[in-house]
C-alpha cells in the first residue's frame, strides 16, 4: 500500500507544480495528499500564489483552499517581517559604506519576482564584501544581532571554512540572519569570483542602500545553493524557487545567453547544467532547446547515479514518501555536499567529529519558521 | 455508529490499522497509534462521537507512538507526530492521552488562520456565550467544566475560534482538560459526568479529562454569536462579584492570550477590538462553583 501510495502522491505533487491548472481533475483523496506534501515542502503558500494567479480559486474544494488560505496568511506575515527585517540591516550596516546585498528570498522579495509569492522564509541571507565582514558583525551586534551559542569547534568551522559566519538572531524579534561574504565555501572546489558578483549587483528600488543580485546570478546562486548544500531537506522548494526564476526572467532580453556565458566566467556551469535538466524534468519549465542542449553537455559522468541520487532526494520528507532509496539518497547527498565544500583532508575530521558530537536536546522544537 | 458502540480491541485495532477519524467542530483528524493506554483513553472520553468510515478530507493526520530506539523497552516515550512534524520531545508512554490533546491543540493553532484563536474556554446557553480567557490558575476549565455539567453547551475547553469572515465562535468540542485539585473537586460536583483515568507527573502536574456532552457534540457545527467575554479569578473564600471591565484594557488581555495575533498582524487588531465593541466585558471573582453557576445562569436569561 505503502509503494503506490508513493508512487501516486509525489507525481502528483510535481505535476501541480509544473501545471497548477490539472487541479480542476483532482478527487477530493488526491487533494489530500496534495496538501500534506505541499505543506512539509513548504510549498503550500506558494501553490496558493500559482492558483491564485492562474484564477484557479474557484476550482478549490473548501477544505483544501482553507489549508492553502491558512498557509498563505502566514507567508503574507512572512513577508512584512522580511521587509521590516531589510529596513533594519540596511539601517544596521549604513556605517560600513558597502554594498549590502540581499541574497535568495529576501532578494526575490524586495525586487518583486514571482518567486517570492507565497514563499516561505527560514532566516534572512546577506552579502557584503569580504573586506567589509570584520566591520559589519559588531555592526549587526550593535543593532540587537546575536550569535547563537556555539563551540569553539563551530565557530572555526564558519570563520575558517565557510563562506558565512556563524548564524545571528536577533535578540526580540529572534529572526535568523545569515552574513555571507560570498555564495560558496572557498574551500569548494569551484572557484567564483565574488568580486564579480559585487561589480554586477543591482540596486532595490525601493529600499536606497539595499541591492540584491543580478537576474542570472541569482539564478546561478539559487542552482549552486540547491546542488552543493547540505539542506537537500528543503530541495524541492529551491527548485520551485529556479522554475519560478527561469520562467520570469526568460522574458528578458538575451537572458539565456547571458547565463550560460555568466556561468562559464563564474565557474558555476556545472550546477547549472543541473538546475536545468531538473527543472525541465521534474518541473516541465519552458527552456529553449538550443539552451538545454548546450548546458547538458556539462553535466558529467555517470549520469544516471546522479539522476537517481536527486530524483529520490529531492522527494518530500514525507511518511507518503519515506523509503530507502530516498533516506539513502539524501544521506548520500548530504555526504556529496560536504565533500564537494571541503577537501577530504578537512572533510573526513569534520564528519567524524559531528557523528560522534553528544547532540544538545532542545526542549521544544517549534517547526514554525517565523513570526 | 458512535465509537462507544464498539469494543476497545476493536478501537485499538483501527488505531493501529487504518487510523481512526475524529471530527471535532470544522477539523477531521485522522489518529494512528499503537499505545494501548490511548485506545483506552479515546474509548471512554470519544465515546460518544461518531465512527466516519466515508473518504473525507482529513486536516490532520497525526501518530501518537514511541520513538524508535531502546526507549521502547526502557522506560517506554510516546511522541506527537503530525505529518512530518515532531513538535515536542517525546514524554513518558503513560501521557499518551494528554500528548494527543496538546498536540491536537498545537496543529489547530498554528495552522487554522481562518481563524482568530484565543486562548479561551467558550460555552453558550439560550443563544448567549461567554468567553472566558485563560491566564493560567484563572480557573477557567474548572468553571467550564462546571458549567457544562449544568447543562451549558461546550463550544471548546482550550480556544474561541473567532471566523474571520463573520465573527462568529466556532465550536471545536474536545474533552475538557482539569488538573489537579479540580479533577475531585468536578468528579464531587458532577457525578454523573464521565471523568476519564488521572495522569499523574505532567508538566502541568496530575491531568484528567472530562467527556464532552453528547448534546454539544450533537450541536458541534453551529456557530454562535459572541456576547460576554469574562476573566474569572478564582480567590479562596471570596464572594462572587462580577463587574464592568474596560474594553482596551480587555482587549490588551485578549491579545495576551491569543495564539495567532502577531500571524494576523493589523488584522487581528481589528478583529480583537471588533470582538471587545461587541461583547460585555466583565471581570468575575469567585470561589463557589455554584454562585457562578447562578451567576451565569441568570446572564443567560435576561
Amino acid at each position: 500500500m505503502k509503494k503506490s501510495a508513493e508512487l501516486r502522491s509525489y507525481p502528483l505533487l510535481l505535476s501541480i507544480l509544473a501545471n497548477p491548472k490539472a487541479i480542476s481533475d483532482l478527487t477530493i483523496t488526491q487533494w489530500n495528499e496534495l496538501i500534506r506534501l505541499a505543506r512539509v515542502s513548504d510549498l503550500l503558500a506558494n501553490l496558493y500564489a500559482s492558483f491564485e494567479r492562474l484564477n484557479l480559486l474557484e476550482a478549490i474544494p473548501e477544505k483544501p483552499l482553507l489549508h492553502l488560505r491558512s498557509a498563505q496568511t502566514m507567508t503574507d506575515k512572512h513577508e512584512q517581517t522580511i521587509v521590516w527585517e531589510a529596513v533594519q540591516i540596511s539601517a544596521a550596516l549604513q556605517p560600513l559604506n558597502a554594498p549590502v546585498v540581499l541574497l535568495k528570498g529576501a532578494a526575490y522579495l524586495l525586487q518583486g519576482l514571482t518567486a517570492s509569492k507565497g514563499r516561505v522564509f527560514h532566516d534572512v541571507d546577506v552579502m557584503v564584501p569580504k573586506a567589509s565582514i570584520d566591520a559589519a558583525e559588531p555592526a549587526f551586534k550593535d543593532a540587537g544581532w546575536m550569535g547563537a551559542k556555539q563551540d569553539a569547534y563551530d565557530q572555526r568551522y564558519y570563520r575558517e571554512w565557510m563562506h558565512e559566519l556563524p548564524p545571528m538572531s536577533h535578540y526580540a524579534r529572534c529572526v535568523t540572519l545569515d552574513l555571507h561574504h560570498t555564495i560558496i565555501p572557498p574551500t569548494a572546489a569551484l572557484k567564483p569570483d565574488a568580486s564579480k558578483l559585487f561589480d554586477a549587483i543591482v540596486p532595490v528600488k525601493s529600499h536606497p542602500g539595499l541591492y540584491t543580485l543580478s537576474p542570472v546570478d541569482m539564478v546561478l546562486h539559487s542552482a549552486t545553493h540547491l546542488f552543493y548544500d547540505d539542506e537537500i531537506g528543503r530541495g524541492m522548494r529551491d527548485l520551485v524557487d529556479l522554475h519560478h526564476l527561469l520562467t520570469e526572467f526568460s522574458a528578458r532580453p538575451d537572458f539565456w545567453p547571458k547565463l550560460l556565458d555568466r556561468s562559464l566566467e563564474l565557474d558555476l556551469d556545472y550546477p547549472l547544467a543541473c538546475a536545468l535538466k531538473y527543472c525541465k524534468e521534474l518541473l516541465q519549465t519552458d527552456i529553449p532547446n538550443d539552451v538545454f542542449t548546450k548546458a547538458k553537455q556539462k553535466l558529467r559522468f555517470p549520469n544516471w547515479m546522479m539522476d537517481k541520487l536527486f530524483v529520490y532526494g529531492l522527494k518530500p520528507e514525507h511518511e507518503l514518501c519515506d523509503n530507502w532509496p530516498t533516506s539513502t539518497a539524501r544521506f548520500v547527498l548530504y555526504v556529496r555536499s560536504h565533500y564537494l565544500r571541503m577537501p577530504l583532508y578537512l572533510l573526513v575530521p569534520h564528519l567524524l567529529r559531528k557523528a560522534f558530537r553528544e547532540e544538545t536536546i532542545e526542549p521544544i522544537e517549534n517547526p514554525r519558521p517565523l513570526g | 455508529m458512535n465509537i462507544s458502540e464498539i469494543t476497545e480491541s476493536q478501537l485499538s485495532e483501527r488505531l493501529s490499522g487504518p487510523g481512526l477519524i475524529l471530527q471535532a467542530g470544522p477539523f477531521v483528524t485522522r489518529l494512528h497509534s499503537s499505545i494501548a493506554l490511548l485506545a483506552k483513553g479515546i474509548h471512554g472520553l470519544y465515546a460518544d462521537y461518531p465512527i466516519i468510515d466515508e473518504d473525507l478530507f482529513v486536516d490532520f493526520h497525526v501518530r501518537v507512538n514511541p520513538p524508535v530506539g531502546l526507549r521502547r523497552w526502557f522506560r517506554p516515550q510516546a511522541r506527537f507526530r503530525f505529518d512530518n512534524f515532531k513538535p515536542f520531545t517525546p514524554l513518558p508512554l503513560n501521557q499518551a492521552v494528554p500528548i494527543f490533546e496538546w498536540g491536537l491543540n498545537w496543529c489547530i493553532s498554528n495552522y487554522a488562520h481562518q481563524y482568530l484563536i484565543v486562548h479561551s474556554a467558550v460555552v453558550e446557553r439560550n443563544g448567549v456565550s461567554i468567553i472566558f480567557p485563560a491566564p493560567p490558575g484563572s480557573g477557567k476549565s474548572t468553571l467550564c467544566a462546571a458549567l457544562v455539567s449544568k447543562g451549558w453547551r461546550l463550544l471548546s475547553d482550550e480556544m474561541a475560534l473567532v471566523d474571520r469572515k463573520d465573527m462568529q465562535l466556532v465550536p471545536v468540542p474536545r474533552p475538557v482538560s482539569l488538573k489537579n485539585q479540580s479533577i475531585d473537586l468536578i468528579r464531587d460536583y458532577a457525578p454523573d459526568m464521565y471523568v476519564g483515568s488521572s495522569t499523574p507527573g505532567t508538566t502541568k502536574g496530575t491531568i484528567a479529562h472530562l467527556a464532552v456532552p453528547e448534546s454539544s457534540i450533537k450541536r458541534q457545527h453551529e456557530k454562535v454569536k459572541p456576547s460576554y467575554i469574562v476573566f474569572p479569578k478564582y480567590s479562596a473564600g471570596a464572594e462572587p462579584v462580577l463587574q464592568q471591565m474596560s474594553k482596551p484594557l480587555a482587549g490588551i488581555r485578549l491579545i495576551e492570550n491569543c495564539f495567532n495575533y502577531h500571524v494576523l498582524g493589523e488584522e487581528g487588531f481589528d478583529l480583537i477590538t471588533e470582538l471587545v465593541d461587541v461583547c460585555e466585558c466583565l471581570e468575575f471573582n469567585y470561589s463557589k462553583l455554584d454562585d457562578a453557576l447562578s451567576i451565569f445562569n441568570e446572564l443567560s436569561e435576561q
